[in-house]
C-alpha cells in the first residue's frame, strides 16, 4: 500500500511537469495554430538561467524569478522575430521552424555549458513526510501543487481579466480581433511568452530531479506531446489530466506490470494514445471542430 | 462637415486589381451605401478603410489621414467594421463579445450603459447573454456583431452584408434596429448590401460600384427612380 500511494504520488509529480509544458504547448497553439516542439528546449534555456545565476550565489528562489522573467521577454522575442515570418504562411513550415529552433537552443546550450550533467538545487526539501502511514516526499507534494497553483493562476488571468479576454478574442479570430482595436500582435507575443514562462516553472521543478542537461526535458516534450492528443488540444484541463493520467500509469506499469519494467516504461503513454486516437481522435477532453454554415 | 473621404482608392489581392479608383465621400451622421454586382469591390472597399487590405489613394478620416494604418489603429480612431460573416467570437459568450467589443474603453459605467442599449436594441441578446456566441442564430450573431460594434463607440460604422443568410423577416428586423441606431447614437454609417431595397431604407445616398470603380452616384430616392438599378438591384 505504502509502495503505491508513494508510486501514485510520484506520478503526478512527474505528470504535472509534462503538464506544465503540455499548457504551454496548447497556450501557443489555441493562440497561432501551431504546436512548438521548442517548448521543452526554451524551458530548458531558462533552467541554465537559473543556474548560473545560483553559481553567483544568487538565491534560488531569485534565480528561477529571474528565469521567468528571462523566458517571457525570449517566449515574447522568438514570437516577433522569428514565427511572425510563419504564422500566415504554410503551418507545416512554421512547425518545422519549431523543431529546428530546438535543434537550435539544444546545441547552443550545449556549447555554453556543456552536455555534462549539472547539479540543480532543490526548490523543495528532499525529506519525506508521513501520511496515514506513508511516506511521500515533499518535493512531490511540492512539484504538483506548484503546477496546480500556476493551473489556477493561468485559468483566473484567462476567465476573469481583460487580457485574458483579449488572449482569448485573438486566439478565436484574430482579424475579427483587430476590428475591436485589439492589438493582436503585441497580444500574440504576450502569448508566447506566457507559454515560455509556463516552460520556465517546468523547468526548475524538474532539473533537481532529471539534474540539468541540454536535453533534460526531450522525454518530457515527447510526453507532454502525448498529453496534449491525449487530453485533446481545445481543452487545458483534459491535457493537465491527461499529464498526470501518464505520470502515474508509466510509474506503476514500471513496477506492477513485469514485463514492461523501466525499459519499457516509456511505451505506456503511446499504447493509451494509440487507443484514444482510434475510439475518439478529438481526445478525450477535445471538442470537434464544427463548421457552422 | 465631411468624417470620411474616400479620393481614387485602389486595391488588389496578388496581380488581380479589386479597386481600381473608388471615391466616396461620409458626412457626420451621414449614412451611405454601397451598392454593386459580386465581385465589383463593395467588401475591398470597407477593408480598405479598416486597413484588412493594403490599398492606394487617399483616405481621410476626420482630418486624419488612416490609410496604411493597422486595423487596431484604424479601429481606436473611431471606426467599428461590422465584417461580412458577422466575426462574432464562437468560444467567448455574448457578454464577453460584447467586452471586447468595448476594449479600447475605460469608463466602466459608461461601458454598463452600453451593453444595456444593446440589449434593449437587440432584446433577443438579452437572454442568451451568458450563452456562446457560436449557439446563437445567424440573426442573433449579426445582431451581436453589430452590437459589438456599438460597444466600441464608434464615430463610423462600416456595416457588411448585414442581411446575409438572414430570412427576410430576421434581415428588415435587424435593419430596422440599425436605423434606430443611426437616429439614437448619430453614428455615421457605411452600408454595404447586396439587398438594395433594405439599404434604401437605412442610406441617404449610395455609390453603385462595377468592376472597382464609382458607375454611379446620387440620392437614395434619385437611384431608386433610375430603371437600370430596378432592373439590377431592386427586382424589377
Amino acid at each position: 500500500m505504502g509502495e503505491f500511494v508513494q508510486l501514485v504520488v510520484d506520478g503526478l509529480s512527474t505528470g504535472s511537469v509534462y503538464a506544465a509544458i503540455a499548457l504551454a504547448i496548447v497556450l501557443v497553439h489555441s493562440a497561432t495554430g501551431l504546436v512548438n516542439f521548442a517548448q521543452g528546449g526554451m524551458a530548458v534555456l531558462a533552467a541554465y538561467v537559473a543556474w548560473v545565476l545560483t553559481n553567483q550565489s544568487v538565491p534560488l528562489v531569485v534565480a528561477v524569478l529571474a528565469s521567468i522573467v528571462f523566458s517571457f521577454v525570449l517566449g515574447a522575442v522568438v514570437e516577433r522575430y522569428l514565427m511572425r515570418r510563419f504564422e500566415r504562411g504554410d503551418p507545416d513550415t512554421a512547425v518545422v521552424v519549431t523543431i529546428g529552433l530546438l535543434t537550435l537552443i539544444t546545441g547552443i546550450a550545449g556549447w555554453l555549458w556543456s552536455y555534462n550533467n549539472q547539479q540543480f538545487p532543490s526548490l523543495f526539501p528532499l525529506d519525506t513526510v508521513s501520511f496515514l502511514g506513508v511516506s511521500i516526499s515533499i518535493r512531490s507534494i511540492g512539484t504538483t501543487l506548484s503546477i496546480v497553483a500556476v493551473m489556477i493562476v493561468l485559468q483566473l488571468l484567462f476567465v476573469r481579466t481583460k487580457l485574458g479576454l483579449a488572449l482569448r478574442a485573438v486566439a478565436i479570430n484574430p482579424q475579427s480581433a483587430a476590428f475591436s482595436g485589439l492589438p493582436v500582435e503585441r497580444l500574440l507575443m504576450v502569448g508566447w511568452g506566457l507559454a515560455a514562462v509556463l516552460g520556465a516553472v517546468a523547468g526548475a521543478l524538474v532539473a533537481p530531479q532529471l539534474t540539468l542537461t541540454p536535453g533534460m526535458l526531450d522525454n518530457a516534450l515527447v510526453y507532454a506531446l502525448a498529453a496534449v492528443i491525449l487530453g485533446g488540444l481545445t481543452s487545458p484541463v483534459g491535457v493537465v489530466i491527461a499529464a498526470w493520467m501518464i505520470g502515474v500509469l508509466e510509474n506503476l506499469a514500471a513496477v506492477y506490470v513485469p514485463f514492461i519494467g523501466h525499459d519499457l516504461k516509456i511505451a505506456v503513454p503511446f499504447i493509451l494514445l494509440f487507443v484514444v486516437l482510434v475510439v475518439r481522435p478529438q481526445g478525450l477532453f477535445g471538442r470537434k471542430t464544427v463548421v457552422r454554415v | 462637415m465631411t468624417l470620411l473621404e474616400l479620393e481614387d482608392v485602389t486595391a488588389s489581392y496578388g496581380p488581380v486589381q479589386v479597386l481600381d479608383g473608388v471615391t466616396l465621400s461620409v458626412p457626420e451622421n451621414g449614412a451611405v451605401g454601397i451598392l454593386g454586382a459580386n465581385g465589383a469591390g463593395k467588401t475591398t472597399t470597407l477593408r480598405a478603410i479598416s486597413g484588412t487590405v493594403r490599398a492606394g489613394g487617399r483616405i481621410v478620416f476626420d482630418g486624419k489621414d488612416i490609410r496604411g494604418m493597422r486595423p487596431d489603429q484604424v479601429a481606436a480612431q473611431g471606426i467599428a467594421h461590422v465584417p461580412e460573416g458577422r466575426g462574432t467570437l464562437g468560444d467567448l459568450t455574448v457578454r464577453e463579445n460584447l467586452m471586447v467589443g468595448a476594449y479600447l474603453r475605460k469608463d466602466r459605467k459608461g461601458i454598463d450603459e452600453d451593453v444595456d442599449y444593446c440589449l434593449d436594441l437587440f432584446p433577443n441578446l438579452r437572454e442568451r447573454i451568458t450563452s456562446n456566441a457560436s449557439a446563437l442564430s445567424g440573426g442573433e450573431q449579426q445582431m451581436l456583431a453589430v452590437s459589438r460594434g456599438i460597444m466600441s463607440k464608434p464615430r463610423l460604422m462600416l456595416l457588411d452584408e448585414a442581411s446575409l443568410g438572414l430570412a427576410p423577416s430576421t434581415a428588415k428586423n435587424v435593419y430596422d434596429a440599425i436605423r434606430r441606431l443611426r437616429v439614437e447614437s448619430g453614428i455615421a454609417m457605411l452600408v454595404v448590401e447586396q439587398n438594395a431595397n433594405l439599404a434604401f431604407t437605412l442610406v441617404d445616398t449610395a455609390t453603385v460600384l462595377e468592376t472597382g470603380r464609382n458607375a454611379l452616384t446620387g440620392s437614395s430616392a434619385e437611384l431608386k427612380g433610375m430603371d437600370e438599378i430596378r432592373r439590377a438591384y431592386l427586382g424589377g
